[in-house]
């Protein structure tokens, strides 16, 4: 018996470690006082680009100073609806993409032109509701970034308003400015930052649910029921452009049908939270740690 | 009356004394170095020890200092390897004083001046001295492969239980030339890219750049040179272990010709990535990997079968339960081989999964859970091949009785617990969602925390008996300063 016992305690450990999450606990709800509806003008010039600040230049452009909220998806996504923009099929929601040119190389997987998947419904992670009519954000996540969004849903919100998914370059300078920062606010990183793993904000529970999202602009300097957050904008003003979700970028490149994301998230170590740093994934996958802001 | 000096002789010229230096070297650095990642960061003792040791980290360095620190370590573990050649092979004295002095000067160079480089701000000389330390090691190599020289009379192989040609050639000595040769040319394979990324600081981790369709030449040999550096420090040891545990007969016959082929196959399908062969290069890779896993396998197979018929020489008609128990009753010669074993299922079994499994599974999930794979599974074999290490030391420093358990067991347990829960890690998005497997992290967490910790504790507790040993007039290091690896052959 004695030589048993190590093992079935171990699977004992490991079977409680599996115990359901509850994927709905209670969140704190907090006004961040920053307005998902504005843009910032990024003028155009050189600056510094990726890991080993090769210069770039871009044209001027505006980006979302903030993500896209559940509340200005489920929005779009009821007004795509009407407009025959969507469909939705069976548990989910699918929209048309063009397609992408396919060459033949190594591990690239065709995207043809179709209905491709925007975000799927009944999905316990899933912030948007969908009575069978009519879309609506799940309350208490009105103002958390739209999360569990394919690329192609990205893509069909931005396109459906006539604005366009950021370049990675596009995103990396608005996020950067014209200096060598590796992060959005300067060179190092607080937990009171930004929302990045066992950063500590009032959202998180590590014994439990793990990292949840922070509300749109969260790291502006307030200070909420005591937890007090330092002003972690951008030098354009944008927030969370390091934690909280990866964004998808716009970029389609040439032999590969993978899809780049930027920014890091809740569930990264601050070493991912860098501005070069880039994670990427087939534009069907959608994920609590992934949203996307838009530029025009 | 013995003197410092004597003292000195024993720990820098001694074999034994040589592996306690570097042992403990590696020890203090990854118990260090351990407290700056993972759930040692999240939990707040990073910023403590960043604090108290006065380091210099900067968000935009990361990969450089990374890089620095893989090569710190694993240059110990290669001057162990060395060590551990020189005192098991016959070879010339001169040589032997030559290549322990260049590789021992090279290794603390390195891990010094390189950490102190990375960590403790940016002085330049010692940068310098890093690149000396990293140079000597590379002529250090140079030196134990003339010196391992198969086709020199002198070390012709006599005994036909042991692998050899028709005229005589020591296979097994072949298989080290071949391992230690292919060293030193995958060692520049490194360095000549790592000129170029290096001195523009253009560093980047291999694991971030895996899913990029196209890729520089330069870029492809660093990604090269890290994977089959690490196999061949691997074929090293179970070259060095099987050396230790006298492997022979047939299947050492069969083992040391598949060894020599894989080994080289190997290389050249590594080498292989920067040529017009890139296409099939992995094919080649497989096709070298092959017998040098088959080789192992064999290893195992007769050491196994040897520990059984030692352990039951005196019963008539073994049982079941007896072969077992004679098969488990020392956990230092049994160790290292089931510690390969159980790389199957933490490395190698992962990898030939994932390579079947690459577009229809891996491919789909973000290159981020990808990369938790290609670092984890690589981490995995690192600490295996140091267990394998600590297991064959523990035999040298002649551990007995009770205490032998408890050091053998202790890190085969200890680790595999740890190596399991990193395995299993690696691969949880195949059973559970992200948003539901905080728990889960959680306990292999912990699991993995638990088993290094304790081990680093083992390993403390040694090195502390070492320390005290050495304060003594006649401890058990007047005794091993004369001990060669190969009189203690089984």
């Amino acid at each position: 018996m004695k030589h048993i016992l190590p093992t079935i305690s171990l699977l004992a450990v490991l079977l409680v470690s599996c115990t359901a999450v509850n994927l709905n606990a209670p969140l704190p709800t907090y006004v961040t006082g920053v307005d998902p509806d504005t843009w910032a003008q990024i003028p155009s010039g050189e600056f510094y680009y990726g890991q080993h600040n090769e210069i770039a230049s871009t044209d001027t452009y505006e980006i979302m100073v903030t993500d896209v909220t559940t509340t200005q998806y489920a929005d779009f996504l009821n007004e795509a609806l009407a407009a025959g923009y969507i469909r939705i099929d069976g548990d989910q929601v699918l929209g048309f993409y063009p397609g992408d040119e396919f060459r033949g190389v190594k591990h690239e997987e065709r995207i043809d032109a179709g209905d491709w998947i925007f975000v799927p419904l009944n999905d316990p992670s899933q912030r948007i509701q969908f009575d069978g009519t009519i879309f609506t954000a799940q309350p208490g996540y009105e103002i958390h970034p739209m999360t569990m969004v394919s690329w192609f849903g990205a893509w069909g919100y931005c396109g459906y308003y006539d604005y366009r998914l950021p370049a990675e370059m596009e995103w990396e300078k608005a996020a950067r400015g014209i200096d060598t920062r590796p992060l959005p606010w300067g060179d190092e990183i607080l937990r009171t930052n930004a929302n990045f793993y066992a950063s500590r904000d009032p959202f998180e529970d590590m014994h439990s649910y793990g990292s949840r999202t922070t509300p749109v602009g969260f790291y502006n300097g307030n200070s909420y029921d005591g937890y007090i957050t330092l002003d972690s904008a951008s030098p354009y003003g944008l927030y969370d452009m390091a934690g909280n979700v990866w964004q998808w970028a716009g970029d389609v490149y040439e032999g590969t049908h993978y899809r780049f994301m930027r920014g890091g998230s809740k569930d990264n170590y601050d070493m991912d939270l860098r501005l070069w740093v880039r994670n990427n994934a087939t534009p069907t996958y959608f994920s609590p740690g992934v949203g996307f802001r838009c530029t025009r | 009356m013995q003197t410092p000096k004597t003292r000195l002789n024993f720990l820098f010229s001694s074999t034994k004394g040589l592996i306690l230096v570097a042992i403990a070297l590696i020890g203090i650095v990854t118990a260090v170095w351990g407290m700056l990642s993972g759930p040692m960061a999240e939990i707040g003792v990073r910023e403590v020890v960043v604090k108290l040791l006065g380091m210099d980290m900067l968000q935009a360095e990361r990969e450089g200092r990374i890089i620095i620190l893989y090569h710190a370590i694993a240059m110990a573990v290669v001057a162990i390897e060395t060590y551990m050649i020189t005192s098991l092979l016959a070879m010339k004295p001169l040589f032997k004083t030559m290549i322990r002095a260049l590789i021992t000067v090279g290794y603390i160079l390195t891990m010094i001046f390189g950490l102190g480089f990375a960590y403790f701000g940016h002085t330049w000389p010692f940068h310098g001295l890093y690149i000396a330390g990293l140079t000597l090691i590379f002529f250090a190599g140079v030196l134990l492969t003339i010196s391992l020289w198969p086709w020199n009379k002198e070390y012709y192989q006599l005994d036909k239980a042991y692998a050899r040609t028709r005229s005589g050639v020591n296979l097994e000595r072949v298989a080290f030339f071949a391992t230690a040769l292919t060293t030193v040319i995958s060692a520049l394979f490194g360095a000549i890219p790592g000129s170029l990324f290096g001195n523009g600081f253009n560093v980047f981790l291999a694991e971030n750049i895996i899913r990029y369709p196209e890729k520089t030449t330069l870029e492809y040999s660093v990604i090269g040179h890290l994977h089959i550096m690490l196999a061949l420090i691997a074929i090293m040891i179970t070259l060095i272990i099987g050396r230790w545990l006298n492997f022979k007969g047939i299947l050492h016959k069969i083992a040391m010709p598949l060894m020599i082929l894989g080994t080289i196959v190997l290389n050249l399908g590594v080498w292989g990535v920067v040529t017009p062969l890139e296409p099939i290069a992995h094919m080649i890779i497989y096709v070298g990997a092959t017998p040098s896993m088959l080789a192992a396998l064999f290893l195992l197979i007769w050491s196994w079968n040897k520990l059984i018929r030692d352990g039951t020489a005196n019963i008539p008609k073994p049982k079941f339960g007896q072969k077992i128990n004679a098969l488990l009753r020392d956990p230092l010669k049994f160790g290292p081989t089931w510690q390969m074993l159980f790389m199957n299922f933490t490395t190698s079994g992962i990898g030939i999964f994932m390579a079947v499994k690459l577009d229809e599974i891996f491919r789909v999930w973000p290159a981020r859970e990808e990369r938790i794979e290609l670092t984890g599974h690589w981490h995995v074999l690192s600490a295996i091949i140091a267990t394998i290490i600590l297991l064959y030391y523990g035999n040298m420093i002649g551990l007995k009785g009770r205490l032998r358990q408890l050091y053998g067991w202790g890190i085969i347990v200890l680790s595999d617990i740890a190596f399991a829960a990193v395995t299993i890690f690696e691969m949880k998005r195949l059973f559970i969602t992200e948003a539901e497997q905080q728990p889960l992290v959680n306990t292999l967490m912990y699991l993995m925390d638990f088993g290094l910790a304790m081990l680093l504790v083992i390993l403390a507790a040694v090195m502390v008996w070492r320390l005290t040993d050495l304060l003594k007039t006649r401890g058990r290091w007047t005794e091993e300063i004369d001990h060669e690896l190969s009189k203690e052959v089984v």
